[in-house]
Formats: C-alpha cells, sequence, structure tokens
C-alpha cells in the first residue's frame, strides 16, 4: 500500500480492508449512453461479440465488462457506451438534473459526468461545461460528440472567478463541482497516482477548490442545489472545503441519497473541527463496493 | 478529394448554390457582411433573412437534410444551427442568446462552404436513424473495413454518389456508421482518425 494512505488510518475503520482493496484492480465498467442506445441492445451487441456485460445491481445503465478493451467493441464505436468508473457515476446521480435545467459543470473535463448529466437530461436543456484545460477539453469534445450530445455548451475559463455573461442565463439550476484533486481515489486504476504527492500541494488544491465551489454556490439560483465531489480521501480536500464555504456562502448540506454504501463525512482532523452537518457528505471508500474511493456531497443553496 | 467533388457534379444541388440570388430579393452576397470565423453565430431563419455573405439559411439545412437523407425537418425541431469559421455548422439543443467567448456550442453538423455540403460523423450517428434514403447498408466485413478508415469497392450500389450514410446490422437493428464518401464503384470512409477503431 502506497505510504501516504497511512495517513488515514485514524478515519478509516476496517483499515486492512481498505488497504486490501486498493491492491486489487478494479474491473472495467462502462454506463450505457442513452442519448443513443438502451442497455438491452448494448447487451445484445456485446453478447454478439462474446462479451459478458451484466448490469451493476444498483445502476440499471452501468455495466461490468468482461473485457479489458471496450474501446475496441461496436458499442464503443457507435458511441453507445462511455467506459467509467462506476463511483464516477455518483456525483450526477446526486444532482439528480432535470431536462428543463440549466446545470453548470465546474471541472468538466474528460467529460464522463458532463455526458452522464446530458443523459440523464434527454439531450435538453443545458449542460454548461468548463474547464481551464485546453488540453482536456479537446478530449471533453470529443466525447460529448461521440456520445451524440447536443445540449452542452464548453467554455474554457477559471471557473474561481467564472461570468455567466456570454451565456444568456442569469444563474444556474444546479451545478456540479468536480473538483481537481490529489487523486487517491484511483489508485486502483492508476498506481502512479500519488507519485507527486505533498502536503504543500494540499494547501495548494484545498483553495483552489474552496474558491471554485463558492462561486458555483454564488451562482445557483436560491434553493438550487450544488453537488461537491472529489476522488481523495484528503479531509483538507473534502470536508475543510466544506466548511469553509458553509462559513462565508448563504448554503447548507443536505441529506442524499445515494445507491452505494458510504460513510459519513468526518467532523475530526488532525487539530481541526467542521461544522457537524459536514457528516451528510459521503465517503466512499475502495472496500465498501468494489469500487475505486470518492467523496461527494450536495448542497442547498439559500432562499 | 475535392478534385472527386468537383468532379461529381451530380447528386442533388446544394441549396447555398443558387439561394443567394433567387431568394435573397434585391441583394447579392457583395452586399452581405463578410464571416467573422472566431464566434458562433446562429444561422437566420430562412434565405432572406440572411445577413452574412455565403452562410446558409436554417431553411436551407433543414431542406438539405430532407433532400439528401429524407430525414425531417421536424427531427431538428428543438435545435439551432450556428456557424463558426468558413462554412462550419453545429447544431444545439434549445437555444444561446450570445454564445461568444465559448468552445463549443453543441455538436459539429455539417460543412457548408464547398460545393457538396458534407454531414459529420458524429452528427450522421446521432441523427442518422430518420435517414431514408442515401444509406448504404453494409456487411459486418465491410463494416468493419469503414470503421478502420478503409476504402472499398462496392459494386452492388446503384444510387446517388456523393455522401453517403453508412450503416450495418447490429442488435436487432440498423445501426449508424457515418459518412462515406461514394465514387466510382469506391465507398470512401470518411470516419476521422481520432473516431476510426480495428473491431
Amino acid at each position: 500500500m502506497h505510504e501516504v494512505l497511512e495517513r488515514y488510518r485514524p478515519i478509516v475503520d476496517e483499515f486492512d480492508a481498505f488497504a486490501d482493496a486498493i491492491e486489487r484492480p478494479l474491473g472495467k465498467t462502462a454506463r450505457v449512453n442513452t442519448i443513443k442506445a438502451d442497455t438491452e441492445r448494448v447487451r445484445e451487441a456485446f453478447a454478439d461479440a462474446g462479451i459478458d456485460a451484466t448490469p451493476t445491481d444498483w445502476h440499471p445503465d452501468l455495466l461490468h465488462l468482461d473485457t479489458d478493451s471496450p474501446g475496441a467493441t461496436w458499442p464503443a464505436f457507435h458511441g453507445w457506451i462511455h467506459t467509467q468508473e462506476a463511483v464516477s457515476t455518483l456525483p450526477p446521480i446526486a444532482l439528480d438534473p432535470e431536462p428543463t435545467d440549466t446545470v453548470w459543470d465546474a471541472c468538466a473535463a474528460p467529460g464522463s459526468k458532463t455526458t452522464q448529466l446530458a443523459a440523464m437530461m434527454d439531450d435538453r436543456g443545458r449542460v454548461v461545461a468548463n474547464d481551464r484545460n485546453m488540453g482536456r477539453l479537446s478530449a471533453l469534445r470529443f466525447n460529448a460528440e461521440r456520445l451524440g450530445v447536443t445540449n452542452a455548451i464548453v467554455t474554457n475559463r477559471d471557473a474561481r472567478n467564472y461570468s455567466l455573461d456570454p451565456l444568456a442565463v442569469d444563474e444556474f439550476d444546479r451545478a456540479l463541482v468536480d473538483a481537481p484533486c490529489s487523486g487517491e481515489g484511483t489508485l486502483r486504476k492508476n498506481p502512479a497516482a500519488l507519485d507527486s504527492w505533498s502536503e504543500g500541494f494540499l494547501a495548494d488544491v484545498s483553495g483552489v477548490q474552496t474558491d471554485i465551489l463558492r462561486r458555483a454556490v454564488q451562482a445557483t439560483t436560491p434553493g438550487g442545489r450544488v453537488v461537491y465531489s472529489t476522488c481523495t480521501y484528503a479531509p483538507e480536500e473534502n470536508e475543510a472545503v466544506l466548511d469553509a464555504v458553509l462559513e462565508s456562502e448563504d448554503c447548507r448540506i443536505v441529506e442524499q441519497d445515494l445507491p452505494l454504501e458510504s460513510r459519513p463525512g468526518v467532523t475530526e482532523w488532525r487539530d481541526d473541527s467542521f461544522d457537524p452537518s459536514v457528516e451528510r457528505a459521503a465517503r466512499v471508500y475502495p472496500h465498501l463496493n468494489d469500487t475505486g474511493g470518492f467523496f461527494v456531497a450536495t448542497l442547498e443553496v439559500g432562499e | 478529394m475535392s478534385d472527386d467533388e468537383t468532379y461529381l457534379g451530380l447528386g442533388e444541388a446544394t441549396p447555398e448554390g443558387n439561394a443567394a440570388a433567387s431568394k435573397a430579393g434585391e441583394r447579392t452576397e457583395a452586399d452581405l457582411d463578410d464571416n467573422v470565423s472566431h464566434r458562433f453565430d446562429r444561422l437566420a431563419p430562412t434565405d432572406a433573412e440572411r445577413t452574412v455573405a455565403g452562410r446558409p439559411s436554417r431553411e436551407a439545412v433543414l431542406q438539405w437534410w430532407a433532400d439528401r437523407f429524407g430525414i425531417p425537418p421536424e427531427t431538428f425541431a428543438d435545435h439551432t444551427f450556428w456557424e463558426k469559421g468558413n462554412g462550419k455548422l453545429w447544431v444545439l439543443a434549445g437555444d444561446a442568446a450570445d454564445p461568444s467567448d465559448v468552445e463549443a456550442v453543441g455538436t459539429t453538423v455539417l460543412r457548408t462552404r464547398q460545393e457538396h455540403w458534407k454531414p459529420t460523423t458524429d452528427a450522421v450517428q446521432r441523427f442518422g436513424s430518420h435517414a431514408t434514403q442515401n444509406v448504404i447498408d453494409l456487411t459486418r466485413a465491410e463494416a468493419e473495413r469503414f470503421a478502420a478508415g478503409e476504402d472499398q469497392e462496392i459494386e452492388r450500389w446503384d444510387g446517388d454518389w456523393g455522401y453517403l450514410i453508412a450503416a450495418h446490422d447490429l442488435a436487432g437493428g440498423r445501426a449508424i456508421l457515418g459518412v462515406g464518401l461514394y465514387v466510382h464503384g469506391e465507398l470512401r470512409s470518411t470516419v476521422p482518425k481520432g473516431r476510426r477503431r480495428d473491431l
């Protein structure tokens, strides 16, 4: 196990199971792109190719695939599926957008969640997909076009001081902040994820995360929903960010109804303590559902 | 490819070819503004309402999909069309008042500032299931070559030359592969490099 993860021993129950799970490779999963196909047809196409595609028991359109190269299949060529890690489907589920909504995806590239949001909205309404990194934006555009998404407008700006001026909207109905993070939760698919980890990076990135989430709360309509997610276990990047935004913005953390087993957010970390409502956030550990690691919280903007 | 398109000289006439003079009343192309290449602009509803030289109208685009592929105009009832760059059209669900300073509105759909309009792979995969004509159905082996970006001899096609929608049968129905250019008994795959797959 990577030594960095030792720092989470105090907050992860069943730490040995956690450590063991991280050593196991992650199975391949793909989300059916309901803009272009349905699950029954996708499964039939995989069956034709001799590939077993089994729906997960918690998400009927998310398939476990018995192949190492799902990209080289007919369903992928046709844009009927998008290979996506199981936990990565959680933030759009928590955001639960309606087809009439205008939704901001603040850190959108490479577009797995953007395209999931678009599909959940029947490719109607509006998804404003932003990312600061132009190179990653081209991956987002490639994915959105392959999946037939026509309801997205793509922007390349700094989310921290994002301007809505050129978008024909005054505010968003919902916003997703799937923040850039130290990425510990992706170790099962990317064993090199922590090679450049440092405490200094944590301090820098949590400042960025806080500023982006703050802007998302400001840009979302009163009563609207904002989802904050990361793929890290670090409280500095999770509960501490929520705590800072609760302090400065008019919003609250609400209960979530997620389809996967999770643990509550932590209220104490080293010398810090956080607002008790951070317990409504969800920590998804690899050993709980045999997935990657994840953090997700749902906020409601004050009326 | 431009040589072939020029040589073709068949299939349907493109709407833009004769539209400017006949439908825009007194105006000629020279009276209209130039296209601004880095900005998204909404297509005018009809040719008569155009303000930019060479830019097709929404009406002309819908007519083209109907004439070429039999795709009904209602298919795009909830979409708007935009131009960025010279003849590069985009299709967006719904509307947007001023999408300046954005990277993309919806998805690329059609290239129009050439003699034969060329739909994109992504657009025909998205909307091509509504097509009723100029669709060439490929065998599995032909579909594999097409998806790999290869050109191939296909003698059996006796329809129009030019841009066709290529399809194959997959999991109980027709599945749209992309756009092929059919000339001289040969179907040329236009699947972009990044979308090609060895299947």
